[in-house]
């Protein structure tokens, strides 16, 4: 008898759905991934829509809204296995820069009738809601990364998706540090890594997309940029990018703003 | 052959073109030619090819946290000291894949990697650097289990060293006792004479194939003038460190960091450590790696995998239960009281060759020798 293949399903909640494009853009290997896992719901590659519960959920997208709030948690008990993808699931995404204002204020100039958005506060990472077996980080996500999570499941093992700097993906490809070589502002010795030191191989600083690294010291990297002579402004624009509510760097946003980080010793 | 011993013995000038016929005659026995280049906006190492491949009439200013090329007011072909590449990148490679697994009808079979056969020549390793080798010789060849993967390419290995003639802002070799001039562990040594007039080198072969090497150059017998001006220009070099703030005092170090491991310095150094590892990964003898399993979405295969890992990693602490070094203080005292003590404890000598690139890699600009003369009591306000 054939064994039986662990159901998968992909979730939206407030995101750009980039992070699903990378499973549909991993190609050969989605056919691998078809083969081994029954693709049982997946609103944005397939029409069939087979019912829950599911051994595998990948879920996207941060909550933003009173019903997502409350259909996360169906999420959560139709789902054996439960593992967020991309900055906005983990984090709160780019659309949690709304949390540092009045999201009111958004609304009223945003949409000509206000009264029909219905809206939370904040835009928060689904672990703030339900437990979560697991996050891949990423805006977006890498796709050998979410093929390395899916295997590790299906072979019953931890993925390997490190939790250290970006830096070591620099060092590991031989790239000439940007931050030191050039004086170019890098989020890299902060970052999580994970995508394999894009931005730094063409010669950019690292924009944080994988959130904060392990153990991030934000003061003290905020402290040498400012140093190196970046403003004040520059720094806060950097770290709220698409991790803006990650907590290493919302903190760091927070005190550089108020004058209290970035002065050296 | 002349005999060893006599001052003038072995000494040779072979003109700055010369050195280009000496890439070629290791091309032509086979070597994989490795040397320093341009890339980035820094010194590197990697394949050359010609004379043309060298980084010419340039120097690099460093400090901690910053690196930055210059122009030379000469044609110098290595006025610069060392990068952010070491060798270790050739001997120890960043990533290697050890082994492959399938599943077969009886079972697992293993797929064993072949070492490979090829043999590198390194053109322009410095003092520092060539201990910085023999330091992972001990750590990776000498124990109980020799590391197949850095033996067989260390085998082969033909070294062609440079003495510095200028300190980097960082160096601090004479502080370590490894430089700037070449002692042991090469084949062939150069003192670069960057003469406007009379571009030259002086060559002073370290082995029979070094010699043997030599033989194939074109070259005259070095006058003592070539030499003094040889010496004078390593001299200059020791000057320039010895007039730099940046030196370590090795004095009694394993003491005092073992005597200080509650020092209030390591608090205030972890303010700043940035717990990226690049320290360790640019350190020519950090020799740290993992190893990381892999399956295909099959289950049929697997691969083993090693790379550099770095102890201020969590999962590099990590056992059941846990990080054991779950603080940035625990992490940044571990690889320093190894780098500086525990190391002698362990392999019989300092891990630390004075190169300086653990200091101007810092994207924050840590910068060792200071937080020793801090735990020292030398500096203001650092007192235990």
């Amino acid at each position: 008898m054939a064994k039986r293949r662990p159901k998968l399903a992909v979730w939206k909640f407030a995101s750009c759905d980039g992070c699903q494009l990378s499973l549909l853009d991993c190609e050969d290997e989605l056919l691998a991934v078809a083969e081994h896992l029954d693709i049982a719901y997946f609103p944005e590659a397939s029409s069939r829509m087979v019912k829950g519960p599911y051994d595998l959920s990948l879920v996207e997208g941060s909550i933003t809204t009173p019903h997502d709030a409350e259909r996360i948690r169906r999420v959560r008990r139709e789902s054996r296995r439960l593992v967020t993808i991309g900055a906005c699931a983990t984090s709160g995404g780019i659309q949690a820069l709304r949390n540092f204002a009045d999201h009111r204020e958004f609304i009223n100039i945003v949409y000509a009738r206000p009264e029909y958005i219905s809206t939370l506060e904040q835009s928060t990472a689904i672990s703030d809601h339900v437990d979560v077996d697991f996050e891949l980080r990423g805006c977006p996500i890498d796709k050998h990364q979410l093929i390395e999570v899916v295997s590790a499941y299906l072979n019953n093992r931890k993925p390997n998706t490190p939790a250290h700097s970006v830096c070591i993906e620099c060092k590991l490809r031989a790239n000439v540090c940007v931050m030191v070589a050039k004086g170019t502002p890098c989020l890299g010795p902060v970052t999580h890594a994970g995508c394999g030191a894009i931005c730094p191989t063409y010669l950019r600083g690292c924009y944080g997309c994988f959130g904060p690294q392990e153990t991030a010291n934000t003061q003290s990297l905020s402290a040498q940029w400012i140093k190196m002579g970046a403003s004040e402004k520059e720094t806060v624009e950097a770290y709220r990018g698409f991790n803006a509510w990650a907590e290493a760097f919302r903190s760091e946003t927070v005190k550089v703003g108020n004058g209290e980080g970035g002065d050296g010793e | 052959m002349k005999s060893a011993g006599d001052r003038n013995a072995g000494l040779s000038i072979i003109e700055r073109e010369e050195l280009g016929t000496l890439i070629d005659v290791l091309g032509a026995r086979g070597y994989q030619v490795i040397g320093p280049v341009v890339s980035d906006g820094a010194i590197v190492y990697d394949r050359i090819a010609s004379l043309a491949d060298l980084p010419e009439g340039l120097t690099d200013e460093q400090d901690g946290g910053r690196y930055r090329l210059k122009q030379r007011d000469d044609r110098a072909l290595f006025g610069y000291v060392v990068g952010p590449h070491s060798w270790k990148k050739y001997l120890h490679p960043p990533r290697i894949r050890l082994f492959r697994a399938e599943c077969a009808e009886n079972g697992l079979r293993i797929i064993d990697e072949e070492q490979p056969q090829e043999k590198f020549a390194f053109i322009g390793a410095r003092s520092c650097e060539l201990h910085a080798i023999a330091i992972q010789d001990r750590v990776l060849l000498d124990g109980v289990y020799p590391d197949a993967v850095y033996r067989a390419r260390r085998e082969n290995l033909f070294v062609v060293a440079v003495n510095c003639g200028t300190a980097g802002g960082t160096c601090f070799c004479t502080s370590m006792n490894t430089g700037p001039k070449a002692t042991t562990g090469y084949d062939l040594a150069l003192t670069e004479i960057p003469d406007p007039d009379n571009h030259r080198f002086l060559v002073e072969p370290g082995t029979a194939l070094g010699a043997e090497i030599l033989g194939a150059l074109s070259s005259r017998e070095a006058t003592p003038d070539d030499e003094t001006i040889a010496e004078q220009s390593i001299a200059r070099a020791v000057e320039q460190m010895e007039n730099n703030t940046r030196r370590m005092d090795a004095t009694g170090i394993r003491e005092l960091l073992l005597d200080n491991l509650e020092h209030a310095r390591w608090d205030d150094v972890a303010q700043r450590c940035l717990t990226c590892a690049n320290c360790t990964m640019v350190c020519p003898t950090c020799f740290c790696t993992t190893v990381e399993d892999t399956t295909d979405l099959t289950g049929d295969h697997a691969e083993r995998w090693r790379r550099w890992d770095s102890c201020f990693t969590q999962d590099f602490s990590y056992i059941h239960g846990g990080s054991v070094r779950v603080s940035p203080m625990s992490r940044y005292r571990q690889w320093m009281t190894h780098k500086l003590a525990t190391w002698i404890d362990q392999f019989g000598v300092s891990g630390c060759v004075g190169c300086g690139r653990c200091i101007t890699w810092c994207p924050v600009g840590i910068d060792i020798t200071e937080e020793i003369r801090a735990i020292r009591g030398q500096i203001n306000g650092c007192k235990a």
